[in-house]
């Protein structure tokens, strides 16, 4: 079997916007293709060389069938590059970047552009099946008469609308919203509001001194919309948020007795990220710049109740695979879905009983160092576009790891539906 | 047949147009008579229709052919031509069986002509097929009988917007309008053809709201309304083509009638000198396109108003453009506007998106790393521009043409930074770029030849007209404006009324005063141009002006300059005359133009005399139908010109003394196009 090596050689990502409650300026491709675009335009090949384009896209618009060959071809990679769309729900973004490193590794390609985008801000609002039955009864009717008769049958209740975001954000067959299956795990872990806020508090606080920092300005690319605005930071940092105003938020999920709020829960927001990979052979022919080498991936499922315990399964059989102890990690990125999801793995890799009972595994791996976790925020603070966040962990642990001198990363995030995925990485 | 080719087939015949040895279709007398000898053919045979078509990608017909315009010296002769046309197309709308013309590109004047002559036609669906009837803008009217078959195929008000701005329609607004019968994408062109022949051939009758205008007393509220729009746009006494197709549509005329109107219109001034500018564009675009720019990808330093717009504007030609500046806000404004432009110029949601992509916000200059063509448009400062070349040559192929927007600095200067300063050209666009056609392609004295040529074919590219000039202060277009509009500025001074100097510019045929156009300009840019020039040119800059623009009055934009002007740019002024004074102000204007214009020649800062014209008509709008600066010299004649000169400068001063090009007569010699 061929097995190559595989790098990430450059990669971009936009501003992650809050979703206003209107449709957002950018549709996913149009945000894609603001991502993909720098991208291309600092490599020294031509569009046309490269050999694919994998997207990961969660909710595309009904005009954004295939996606990922919209943009490929809105970028100017030509007719014959081909384009493929992935969906593995918040890890569309990630699962694009391992589809790219697999066929690397097979050697079936060269160069893959890779990454994620959404537009959740644009979630298509659809008709019901009450209503769609009526309109198709009433296309149905041949007669003047007949089409009177089917018009009239139309009830108030068949204009409801169906939000197709809050159906993609809720479990299907165990019908627990995503913010609910964090309840569960605070629940489970016995995690408090305060410890919530205060992690949501710091997430806040590390992405506003990145940016302070310029840390960002290598891996953002300005937006530009067509009404004179522009953006660079994401607009869902709030530098005014305080330990106080957080703990004024009500529970959303479990109104009454929760403890999951607007505050301590990634926002919904539109963005995207895209990468560059490119074998060994690429790289050399091409002499390109190198950001990282992916070295593995791991996918595991768990109890669709408790989703947010993914990555807490996913590092732990990429870890073990690769012989790598939770310590050797310089830095690891895990989603933010929920600040008491994020504590609730740190407390299941420390906790003995978990290990063993869940893990199977004799000793806990132990939790990840504070310092090293999201040291520069995480969805909370910045939003998560749920197809695009996991390309954007990969492109911001390549560019942290550099900024620290190299080592070993790791991406992970939980996945809806009662998944986790992890990809290790190496600058 | 040299041009047509008639096919016989499945009781059809098939007339297919290739003009030998030209790109386009053109009309000529030659073709003319081809196609009578194919009417004549057919004429007899038991046929169920006849296709008529053409072979050339770039469409089916373009109109007549304009050189031969030049070789008519007689309006009787010229009338007879016409009716010679005329004649065949009656014969072609005579035949016994249908006929339909397949359309698609250009079908212009004549050839809109022919195919108005058939029973049907059929068009492309597509934004590049373009009909229409652009007689108007060389100052005659549509001669085949095109003012006879147009207004009832259309209505009244259709034909008339159609002849009297001489603008073209696509396919699909073609249709609406029903000037042609069918439009289809190009696989099912011959299909929808064949099936109009086997159609009963009946007459489509416009509907009511568009025959009523044919009816009295509407008839004359239409014709009244579209003489006073007509007044407002041209004098008659400088454009009578327009006035006479108006008058002619409006009695109902024979086609004898238009043929008359037609061959006094083709021998007139008017014509023969808009004719003229017309070939001059022609010229400059055909001496562009005979080198490749081998151009794809265009990266454009500086996002201000210039920059962002020829960024814009070459994204909209089907360039993939990067755009760089220093500043996210002012490529963010640059967007907005290139989207403007995009959704007026191509409406259709997908093609805005397209330019849009292809149009990429570049703060990091990302782009330069495959750029084919550099254009720098940033502050006018030497060494700041020095600098980004110096980098601009490190980051770019070694192949890439490197251009700079700038007019005051010489382009020598720039280069001296580089280290191939053979690659520097410099590329001076109007304001505003989406409605200047000029652009002049300046020729530094280090410049190669090879990147001249690239520079002018992209400019050509874009649908701009090159004009190369030599580095010299002020170019062409700069430099002979400068003296018009200070002496323009001298006449406030002196305390004319600034309504009569704008008025007395208007009067001789430019397109606006020379007052307003330093207000829509802007005060303080015109002071810049004219003390980068005063010192090089020996202008003097009025005090005046310096006051204003110290004051803050910079004209429009700032809400004052010379005239007042309310929030949206209109103007508060009011524009009455005042009584006429005894100074010769138009005279004076336009005798600082040509004396400049003269001093440009003999200094060779353009090629020769047609290329002034060129520059001054697309360039300014200098009053086309005198066909340019030097062109109206010579209707006056160059001793008239040097003994005016004389007598304004002893009456005004030394800024009227002749140029010693005056007793250089080679210099007004014509080389291209005449």
């Amino acid at each position: 079997m061929v097995t190559n090596k595989v790098f990430v050689v450059d990669g971009a990502r936009t501003p992650f916007l809050r979703a206003e409650g209107k449709l957002g300026p950018f549709s996913a491709a149009d945000l894609a293709l603001a991502a993909g675009r720098p991208v291309l335009a600092r490599m020294p090949f031509a569009p046309s060389a490269i050999d694919e384009v994998i997207v990961g896209c969660v909710i595309p618009a009904p005009d954004e069938a295939n996606i990922a060959r919209i943009i490929s071809l809105r970028l100017g990679c030509g007719e014959q590059v081909p384009a493929f769309t992935v969906q593995r729900n918040c890890a569309s973004g990630l699962q694009a970047v391992a589809s790219a490193s697999e066929r690397i590794t097979l050697g079936y390609s060269d160069i893959v552009l890779a990454g994620g985008t959404e537009a959740m801000s644009r979630a298509p609002v659809q008709w019901n099946a009450a209503m769609v039955t009526w309109l198709a009864g009433v296309m149905r009717a041949r007669t003047g008469f007949a089409r009177l008769k089917a018009m009239a049958g139309i009830r108030p209740a068949y204009l409801k609308p169906v939000f197709t975001l809050l159906l993609g954000l809720s479990d299907p067959l165990v019908k627990l919203s995503m913010g609910q299956t964090a309840e569960v795990l605070a629940h489970r872990f016995s995690i408090t509001r305060e410890q919530q806020d205060t992690y949501s508090q710091q997430s806040h606080e590390r992405l506003a001194a990145a940016f302070d920092a310029g840390h960002m300005r290598g891996e953002i690319a300005t937006l530009y919309d067509t009404r004179g605005q522009h953006f660079f930071e994401d607009t869902g940092l709030r530098r005014n948020s305080s330990p106080e105003k957080l703990a004024k938020l009500k529970p959303v999920f479990d109104r009454g007795y929760g403890s999951v709020t607007a505050g301590n829960s990634s926002q919904v927001t539109d963005g995207a990220a895209m990468l560059m990979l490119a074998s060994e052979t690429a790289v050399e022919r091409h002499k390109l710049p190198v950001m990282g080498e992916v070295v593995g991936h791991a996918w595991a499922g768990v109890d669709p109740r408790q989703m947010g315990l993914g990555p807490a399964h996913a590092v732990a059989k990429l870890l073990q695979r690769h012989g790598v102890a939770m310590s050797d990690l310089v830095h690891m990125e895990l989603n933010e879905a929920f600040a008491a999801q994020v504590l609730a793995c740190q407390a299941a890799w420390a906790s003995p009983d978990y290990a063993r009972d869940e893990l199977h595994m004799a000793e806990p791996l132990g939790s990840i160092d504070i310092e090293r976790l999201n040291p520069e925020g995480g969805a909370i603070a910045c939003g998560h576009p749920v197809g695009a966040s996991g390309a954007r962990l990969v492109l911001h642990l390549l560019h942290t790891l550099k900024r620290k001198g190299g080592g070993t990363g790791v991406a992970t995030l939980c996945i809806g539906g009662g998944q986790g995925g992890a990809m290790l990485l190496q600058a | 047949m040299k041009h047509w080719r008639l096919e016989l087939a499945d009781e059809r015949a098939i007339a297919t147009l290739d003009v030998a040895g030209s790109s386009a279709n053109v009309l000529s007398r030659e073709v003319l008579q081809e196609f009578d000898d194919i009417i004549a053919e057919l004429k007899n045979k038991p046929l169920t229709g006849l296709i008529i078509r053409s072979d050339k990608e770039s469409g089916f017909i373009a109109g007549a052919d304009v050189r031969e315009f030049q070789h008519i010296d007689d309006s009787t002769r010229a009338a007879e031509l016409a009716h010679t046309g005329q004649q065949v197309f009656n014969r072609l709308a005579d035949l016994p069986f249908p006929t339909v013309a397949v359309i698609h590109g250009y079908c212009l004047g004549g050839g809109l002509e022919l195919a108005l002559a058939c029973s049907y036609r059929v068009a492309r669906d597509d934004e590049g097929t373009r009909l229409g009837l652009p007689e108007v803008r060389l100052g005659i009217n549509p001669g085949f009988a095109g003012t006879v078959r147009l207004p009832p195929l259309v209505g009244a008000v259709a034909a008339l917007d159609l002849m009297l701005t001489g603008r073209s329609v696509s396919g699909k607004q073609a249709r609406r309008l029903g000037l042609v019968d069918v439009i289809s994408p190009p696989r099912h062109l011959m299909n929808a053809a064949i099936a109009c022949l086997s159609k009963p051939r009946t007459r489509r009758k416009l509907p009511g709201s568009k025959r009523v205008t044919g009816v009295w007393p509407l008839r004359s509220l239409v014709y009244g309304q579209a003489l006073r729009q007509l007044k407002k746009k041209a004098n008659p006494d400088h454009y009578p083509a327009p006035y006479r197709i108006l008058e002619l549509c409006r009695q109902g005329a024979t086609q004898e009638q238009e043929v008359a109107s037609l061959g006094e219109l083709l021998v007139s001034r008017t014509s023969r000198n808009l004719v003229h500018v017309f070939l001059l564009g022609e010229e400059l675009k055909r001496q562009a396109r005979k080198h490749a720019h081998d151009i794809k990808h265009l990266h454009v330093i500086g996002a201000g108003v210039m920059g962002g717009d020829i960024a814009a504007w070459s994204a909209f030609r089907g360039f993939s453009v990067s755009l760089q500046d220093q500043e996210s806000e002012i490529v963010a404004r640059a967007i907005k506007r290139a989207h403007e432009l995009f959704k007026k110029k191509l409406r259709e949601p997908r093609l805005v998106q397209a330019a849009m992509d292809r149009l990429m916000p570049d703060i990091a200059g990302n782009g330069l790393r495959r750029a084919d063509l550099v254009i720098e448009a940033i502050v006018e400062n030497k060494e700041i521009k020095q600098k980004v070349f110096r980098q601009v040559e490190q980051d770019t192929p070694p192949t890439a043409v490197l251009a700079s927007n700038t007019s005051s600095i010489p382009l020598e200067a720039i280069a001296s930074a580089l280290k191939e300063p053979s690659r520097l050209v410099g590329v001076h666009f109007f304001n505003p770029v989406a409605k200047m056609q000029l652009v002049e392609v300046v020729r530094g004295a280090q410049t190669s030849d090879a990147t001249l040529n690239r520079a002018r074919a992209y400019t050509v590219a874009i649908d701009k007209l090159p004009l190369v000039v030599k580095s010299s202060p002020g170019f062409l277009v700069n430099r002979i404006l400068m003296p018009y509009l200070m002496e323009a500025m001298k006449m406030v001074e002196e305390g004319l009324p600034l309504k009569n100097i704008d008025h007395a510019a208007v009067e001789f045929g430019m397109p606006m005063g020379p007052i307003a156009l330093a207000d829509t300009v802007g005060l303080d840019i015109c002071l810049s141009v004219a003390e980068e020039l005063a010192a090089p040119l020996g202008i003097a800059v009025p005090e005046g002006l310096r006051q204003m623009v110290e004051r803050g009055d910079l004209g429009k934009k700032s809400g004052k300059g010379f005239y007042k002007y309310g929030s949206k740019g209109q103007s508060r002024t009011r524009r009455a005359l005042r009584k006429s004074s005894e100074v010769p102000i138009a005279e004076r204007l336009v005798m600082r133009i040509v004396n400049e214009a003269m001093a440009c020649l003999r200094e060779g800062v353009v090629q020769d005399a047609d290329a002034v014209d060129a520059g001054m008509v697309y360039g300014t709008g200098f009053a086309p139908f005198t066909g340019g600066p030097m062109r109206y010299v010579e209707s006056l004649g160059e001793t008239g010109v040097s003994h005016s000169l004389h007598q304004l400068s002893e009456e005004y001063g030394e800024r009227f003394i002749p140029d010693a090009g005056w007793s250089q007569p080679d210099l007004l010699v014509r080389n291209v196009a005449s």
